[in-house]
């Protein structure tokens, strides 16, 4: 807080935070009552970020990221968050996230679409620094011509960095996980940055029930000590030290030093995934597990989905679901055992690219016979209706010679 | 097996500035607050004043799964008519996508001369329409066209039947008294010169009560949607 700004506060002012008490986050996920109310997307990170003990906040604005950022002005303003202010630009927030998780502290930022673009060489820094963070990521158009609607081809571009990766589908979904990301983040074996995404609006913007735990109840304080490495620091040992073979080239890191920090970053990512499940349980959810055809797909798709196979039920038809809950750690024991005996699966995405049909076919191929099929997609902003879910399953049942 | 599953499908389209997505807000509040289900989800470009707008409003009498904009609503409130006549709108024509038979609430205070096309699509959807003279309304009622919203919100839930009027002023209440609902960075600026026109908040509550039962005692008056078949002066609630 700045000098200006603290001198308005009254002398007896006590910061909010200081009188939250602290919880097993475990007790406050699993048995902690919890009370019901009806809000929007960005006020679930809010709520979240109010109950996560977070010690700097950096934001830049970004539509439809804005009113998260906004928020956290006032739970900066309450004292639940112990510093924030509105960096240059994305680069500029993403560097500078990077370095308050070097010194220790539980660091925070959201944005959407083309400011994740903009902040990726730094994002893409993170995983490699060891830096424990949460980025919080509402999806909106990245390409020309300029949008602002949702689609989530951005994910596409996180998938490959050693990043972990939650996809909420609703707005409890970016409650839990944001504080999920938080204590995953920064377990000693992953000492990982993480993302949640969501998709902008349709979640964001949207009211739905969500069911948080008492806002008295905060999840413990990060500890900087806890840490898979010391805060890397390029001028200095040992990232900078030595000019020998192999661990030094030049000014730069050797390959052989950098193949295995990867290998150690990547294999870090899916050490994470005990954790997940301690916090938000299994990293799929099942519907109907014995159905043939089933719907996978993450995010918004998982709502559009989730409405179609009740639709289907009401007709007496039996079809599956599957939620990814996190795309990295990416499930892949847990999807090749749900859909063993399936005969057909459609992959509901909200991109062009179709990035989520192109992991699970890679998951799925040599284990299974049943046809994966990439679609419907939706892109440019676009929703999907259930009524789009049910002519695609009407269609291949009739491209299959099957009778509806 | 649990009863059907009941789903009201509401589109709202209008113009930036209009309260299109704080009447969202309301009803769909309203409808929480009364023990029903909902949702709903805004869809604007840049906030700025005389912009489309749209908004989604989902009821139902389970839980919603689904999300994003309502493709083939039920209901249609067009908070304006330019929306109409001057194609202001995301979904062009207005109508796009309204199931059989379904209800539509315009602001203006005739009917609009809808164009040949227009017009035998809408009557072979066999589409209800209302004219609610809602701006006029919010004029003579709260003294102020930035009631407009209300008005609007008080037809449909005659309308409709639901969410009843004691659940919708717990709902304004929340929405200008309790603890505000986060709508967007643009409508919180408008908040502040709303706020500045009535001096004291109790004041723009009541106001704004009162343009919402006046609506809602038109709609009666004329006998729209679930008071066409109302018993006993309860409403029949349109399916």
């Amino acid at each position: 807080m700045s000098d200006t700004q603290a001198a308005q506060k009254k002398e007896e002012w006590v910061p909010a935070g200081d009188l939250q008490e602290v919880k097993d986050p475990e007790w406050l996920f699993n048995e902690a009552p919890r009370e019901q109310i009806f809000i929007t997307g960005s006020e679930a990170a809010r709520e979240a970020i109010r109950r996560s003990n977070v010690d700097i906040a950096i934001s830049y604005p970004i539509t439809p990221q804005s009113e998260t950022m906004q928020q956290c002005g006032y739970l900066y303003d309450e004292g639940y968050i112990k510093e924030y202010y509105r960096g240059e630009e994305e680069i500029g927030v993403m560097s500078a996230l990077g370095g308050s998780s070097r010194a220790g502290v539980r660091s925070l930022t959201a944005t959407s679409g083309p400011g994740l673009m903009r902040g990726m060489e730094a994002i893409s820094s993170w995983p490699g620094a060891r830096t424990p963070l949460v980025l919080l990521n509402m999806c909106r158009v990245i390409n020309t011509p300029l949008a602002i609607q949702p689609d989530n081809i951005e994910i596409s571009f996180l998938l490959n960095t050693g990043i972990l990766h939650a996809h909420a589908e609703n707005q409890q979904d970016f409650y839990d996980y944001s504080i999920a990301a938080f204590l995953v983040s920064e377990e000693v074996d992953v000492t990982l940055p993480a993302v949640v995404s969501v998709d902008g609006f349709f979640v964001t913007h949207a009211r739905g029930n969500v069911k948080l735990w008492d806002e008295k109840y905060k999840i413990p304080p990060r500890d900087g000590w806890r840490s898979a490495v010391p805060a890397m620091d390029n001028e200095n040992p040992p990232a900078r030290i030595s000019r020998d073979a192999p661990i030094q080239k030049s000014n730069f890191i050797s390959y052989h030093m950098h193949a295995s920090w990867q290998q150690e970053v990547f294999a870090a990512v899916e050490r994470s995934a005990k954790y997940w499940r301690k916090y938000i349980g299994d990293l799929i959810e099942v519907v109907n597990p014995d159905a043939e055809e089933f719907f996978v797909t993450s995010g918004s798709a998982v709502s559009q989905a989730r409405e179609a196979v009740r639709q289907e039920g009401e007709k007496g038809r039996n079809v599956g679901l599957i939620k990814v809950k996190t795309t990295r750690p990416w499930p892949k024991l847990e999807l090749i055992a749900a859909l063993k005996n399936c005969k057909r699966i459609l992959v509901p995405e909200f991109n062009q690219a179709g990035w989520f049909h192109k992991e699970l076919c890679s998951t799925m191929y040599g284990h299974i016979n049943a046809e994966i099929i990439g679609g419907p997609r939706v892109y440019g902003g676009m929703t999907m209706p259930t009524e789009m879910l049910l002519e695609w399953l009407a269609d291949t049942r009739k491209k299959a010679g099957e009778k509806i | 097996m649990a009863n059907t599953v009941k789903r009201y499908n509401v589109r709202m389209a209008g113009l930036g500035g209009q309260g299109v997505v704080t009447a969202s807000h309301i009803i769909s509040n309203a409808v929480v607050i009364s023990g029903g289900f909902s949702s709903l989800v805004p869809f604007f470009g840049s906030e700025k004043r005389n912009a489309p707008v749209e908004s989604y409003v989902r009821i139902s009498n389970d839980e919603i799964y689904e999300i994003g904009e309502i493709v083939y609503p039920n209901v249609l409130m067009i908070f304006s008519a330019q929306v109409i006549t001057l194609g202001k709108s995301y979904t062009m024509p207005f109508y796009t996508g309204l199931k059989q038979g379904g209800e539509i609430l315009i602001n203006n205070n005739k009917p609009i001369p809808f164009i040949p096309d227009e017009a035998r699509e809408l009557e072979e959807k066999e589409a209800n329409i209302y004219y609610l003279p809602a701006t006029e309304m919010a004029n003579d009622v709260a003294g102020t066209e930035l009631a407009t919203n209300m008005a609007m919100c008080g037809a449909m839930a005659a309308i409709f039947g639901m969410p009843d009027m004691n659940s919708l002023e717990e709902s304004v209440k929340d929405r200008f008294i309790g603890k505000g609902i986060v709508v967007s960075g643009g409508t919180a600026a408008l908040d502040s010169v709303i706020e500045k026109k009535f001096a004291k908040k109790q004041k723009l509550l009541e106001a704004n009560m009162k343009t919402i039962k006046a609506a809602y005692q038109y709609a009666i008056d004329n006998k729209w949607g679930a008071q066409k078949d109302s018993v006993d002066g309860k409403p029949v609630l349109v399916v």
